[in-house]
């Protein structure tokens, strides 16, 4: 495809500068006609800037853009669509209550000459578009009715609408199943043969060799190298990105079960929308061993994890630690009492406060306990000083820890969770998707831990729909779907495939013909 | 916090003192349109405010109730929660207060005050706890609840010293039969009132002193101890902090509980040192002007102290402005109306003066949500 080498989109000497930051440094990237461009790169690479920059979302400091040969001034979103590129976001843009025509029109609505809107053409070109791409996808379905890999498709059909040329997917298999990752790369393929040039982000090594022509690497804002899938390895794309060798392959010894540490019985609880999001969930995690959740996002893990650690209440079922019923405990008591930590799946939102400071955030779930606490006051010597030793430790990368730890990259504010769970005393330890969205240094780093943690007794329940994680690190693998676990499979008897289809509902032994 | 950098102290003064600059531009281009002259206003109200010993006097003596209610909302504030009910909890602290003072004729000084002003502190605690209990059992927004919960405290306060009415209608139970028709407490007993530092006609009471302490006080609670602790973190992160094991329903009672005392705290002194006694016409404006003040200090105690006296001053300072210059003093209102703005949308003056957030900096306006 990449032949031809007529340039679709340049980018020549970017840069941008934010205060105390070059996020970009000195960029030239070249995408060409019919070409699929993955862009690798750690967290806090600046892949995330530089498509901002392409996408008109931020203004660069210094060089240009060529769209098509021509130099484009992009000064918003708009100025980019109408250039031909269209971006697919990591998070996606759709408003779930409207159907997928309305999404698709918003912002480019069509209107009859009565001034309404006419929903009807829209629904026609969707139609087409999706016959003409193999995107299928009712125009008239509300968007918070389909599976995640749909609304992507929604997406992508939403920047073909706008006649992209030119598509950014920012790390789009992350949502999806490993069935749906195959049934992306066939439209991405299709998409390819029709002409459109995609840049697709990615930090899955596997997937970027499989799908892409050509791959750039991003490091500490430059870029530091460039290759093609035929002359790449996993091994070598890991090194460029993190700058080092990085073994991807954990390191572990069999496992030697114990006691049982965490037990759950017949587990229900409600989603936050009110849905049945837990019916009935058993299961035992030993001393010493990793019992891996695996599962599509939205199938009752995220719930899971809330319940066990008493964030949500359990609506029924017991969950015993230790041999004490712990249901609907404190989460202090969880934590304290049950001796069991928890790497939280949304960092953000539960992991850390981000307006404070790497030492607070070190303390944040045992500020009351001495010595961080003396009575009421809080022992500040004391926190600096556990601060800067788990700083050394887990090697959190920080100016000092009085940064705020919102300032810090992914990778590090995870490290900084991991470093604060992990250094306490424990016989449980929960991790639900502890390495999202943080780069391959500090993945390697934090499965190391876990291992780690294992090989000490501590019994360790891993959430993660990283099927590679889950298959890397777990003794056994729990598969949950719709709320259920629907097979507990031992890690000797797992692959991709019988994981990959117990993921989309199909138990063991059931017939399937699965497309492609 | 904890971790003291001149950058950090320069750029959190940036905001309220650009803030400030352009309230009073703005208030001067408005005297300028209506006709009046603002150079010789802001003379008259920089001579008013500390132009003499009695200008000093008066803004020290308008300092402590501004200071304390601005510290009500700022506690609040480091919560997460907007406490809009500053001006309720005073009354509450006034009416508590008052209600001790008038009784209690034979108690010595050294009990009596501390008592009238504990009293005023629990009323404003417990109308302060109000719509913290409403937020954590029924979600009710403290927003609605204390602004509501303001016109209850001034509606009962009224009733208390009703003077009753010509067809028979009963007298409140804290009027004074001796004021006749007007509707107002007893006075004060001696016993109960704040010693001056400075006597008439300065009027400077020992209440200021107690509320620069309390600063300190304030300051220390939220920053050195765990119980500050719980309440930043429930501010900043409420998720986080129901992970990290906060009683976080408990903490939002506690924050209001706070907010209620140091208003009500506020109500005290005011009504001991200055007053001596309650009519429904005292109170006015300093318990909305505590947002004001609260946002202007950027919702840290020291923040607020330095707020709380320009907004002092500015009040101590109109009288001689009006009288100097011939400019209503109503226009300190407009420039504390513009000076809420400002500070309460900071992006205005980010905007106005080019300056770029750093990635470090905190947002101290809370996102106020009506999501509960």
């Amino acid at each position: 495809m990449s032949e031809n080498r007529i340039p679709a989109l340049e980018v020549k000497h970017i840069t941008k500068r934010f205060p105390g930051v070059v996020a970009n440094d000195d960029v030239n990237l070249t995408l060409c006609k019919g070409e699929i461009l993955a862009l690798l790169g750690e967290n806090g690479a600046g892949k995330s800037t530089l498509m901002n920059i392409i996408y008109g979302l931020y203004k660069p400091t210094e060089g240009e853009i060529y769209v098509n040969g021509k130099k484009a001034e992009m000064r918003n979103p708009k100025d980019a669509i109408a250039l031909g590129i269209g971006m697919v976001h990591q998070h996606f843009q759709l408003v779930p209550v409207m159907t997928v025509a309305e999404n698709i029109m918003l912002g480019a609505e069509s209107v009859k000459k009565n001034g309404l809107l006419d929903i009807k053409k829209v629904a026609r070109e969707i139609t087409e578009l999706s016959h003409r791409y193999h995107l299928d996808v009712d125009p008239y379905a509300t968007v918070e009715d389909l599976p995640v890999g749909v609304q992507q498709r929604v997406e992508i059909i939403k920047a073909l609408y706008r006649e992209a040329e030119i598509l950014i997917l920012d790390e789009p298999t992350a949502v999806l199943t490993p069935q749906e990752i195959e049934g992306l790369f066939e439209i991405m393929k299709r998409l390819q043969a029709q002409g459109k040039s995609i840049i697709f982000i990615s930090h899955k090594l596997k997937e970027v060799l499989y799908i892409s022509d050509r791959i750039v690497v991003l490091r500490d804002g430059k870029v530091v190298g460039e290759t093609t899938p035929a002359e790449a390895t996993q091994e070598k794309l890991a090194a460029m990105m993190v700058g080092r060798e990085v073994i991807l392959t954990v390191d572990k010894k069999p496992a030697r079960p114990g006691d049982v540490v965490l037990e759950v019985k017949n587990l229900r609880a409600k989603s936050d929308l009110g849905d049945e999001a837990l019916r009935g969930v058993s299961f035992q995690v030993r001393e010493g061993e990793i019992l891996g959740v695996a599962g599509v996002q939205g199938n009752g893990q995220t719930e899971l994890v809330e319940v066990i650690t008493s964030l949500k209440k359990a609506e029924g079922g017991q969950v015993i630690i230790n041999g004490e019923d712990m249901t609907n405990a404190s989460p202090r008591a969880i934590t304290q009492k049950g001796q069991s930590s928890h790497v939280p799946e949304d960092r953000h939102a539960y992991g850390m406060v981000s307006t404070y400071s790497v030492a607070d955030n070190l303390v944040l779930n045992t500020y009351n306990l001495p010595p961080f606490a003396k009575g009421i006051t809080v022992n500040r010597p004391a926190i600096i000083e556990h601060a800067e030793k788990l700083i050394q430790e887990f090697d959190v990368r920080t100016p000092s820890p009085h940064t705020m730890a919102g300032s810090l990259s992914g990778g590090n504010q995870q490290k900084m969770v991991v470093a604060r769970e992990f250094s306490r005393p424990i016989k449980l330890l929960i991790a639900a998707q502890p390495t999202r969205g943080i780069d391959v240094g500090s993945i390697e780093f934090i499965h190391n831990q876990i291992v780690a943690k294992r090989d000490e007794g501590v019994a360790v329940l891993l959430v993660s729909s990283e099927l590679d994680e889950i298959m890397s690190l777990s003794d056994r693998i729990a598969v949950m779907y719709k709320g259920e676990i629907i097979d507990i499979v031992p890690r000797e008897e797992a692959t991709r495939e019988n994981i990959g289809l117990l993921m989309a509902g199909v138990k063991r032994g059931e017939k399937v013909s699965v497309a492609g | 916090m904890g971790h003291f950098s001149l950058r950090r102290l320069f750029r959190s003064l940036l905001i309220p003192v650009l803030a400030v600059l352009t309230a009073l531009v703005v208030g001067a281009v408005i005297m300028w349109l209506a006709g009046d002259n603002p150079i010789a206003a802001y003379k008259g109200l920089f001579q008013g405010a500390f132009g003499s010993a009695r200008g000093w006097a008066t803004t020290i003596r308008k300092w402590s109730p501004l200071l304390l209610t601005g510290l009500s909302v700022a506690v609040a504030f480091q919560a997460g929660l907007f406490n809009i009910g500053a001006s309720g909890q005073f009354m509450m602290g006034t009416i508590f207060s008052v209600w001790v003072g008038i009784n209690f004729a034979d108690m010595p000084a050294i009990i009596h005050v501390p008592l009238a002003i504990s009293a005023g502190i629990l009323g404003g605690l417990l109308w302060g706890a109000i719509p913290g209990i409403l937020k954590v059992t029924t979600g009710a927004h403290e927003v609605i609840t204390t602004i509501m919960l303001n016109y209850i405290a001034a509606l009962f306060a009224g009733w208390t010293v009703y003077a009753g009415g010509s067809q028979g209608q009963k007298p409140g139970p804290l009027w004074d039969p001796a004021a006749k028709a007007i509707s107002q407490t007893p006075p004060v007993v001696e016993s109960a009132r704040i010693p001056f530092i400075f006597g008439p006609p300065y009027r400077v009471h020992w209440g200021i002193v107690l509320a620069i302490i309390t600063i300190f006080v304030m300051a220390w609670l939220i920053y050195k101890t765990t119980i500050g602790f719980e309440l930043r973190t429930v501010g900043q992160n409420f998720k986080a902090s129901k992970y990290a094991g906060i009683r976080v329903g408990w903490t939002i009672i506690l924050a209001m509980m706070l907010a209620g005392a140091l208003a009500g705290m506020a109500g005290a002194i005011e009504t001991l040192g200055v007053n001596f006694k309650f009519a429904p016409e005292f109170g006015g404006s300093v318990g909305f002007d505590g947002i004001t003040v609260a946002l202007l200090g950027q919702t840290n105690p020291f923040g607020v102290g330095l707020a709380a006296f320009f907004l002092a001053s500015l009040a101590a300072g109109g009288a001689k402005m009006q009288f100097d210059s011939g400019v209503s003093s109503d226009i300190i209102q407009v420039i504390n109306a513009l000076l809420l703005a400002f500070v309460a949308a900071p992006a205005i003056i980010r905007y106005l003066y080019r300056i770029r957030k750093s990635p470090e900096e905190k947002e101290t306006t809370p996102k106020i949500s009506w999501g509960g």
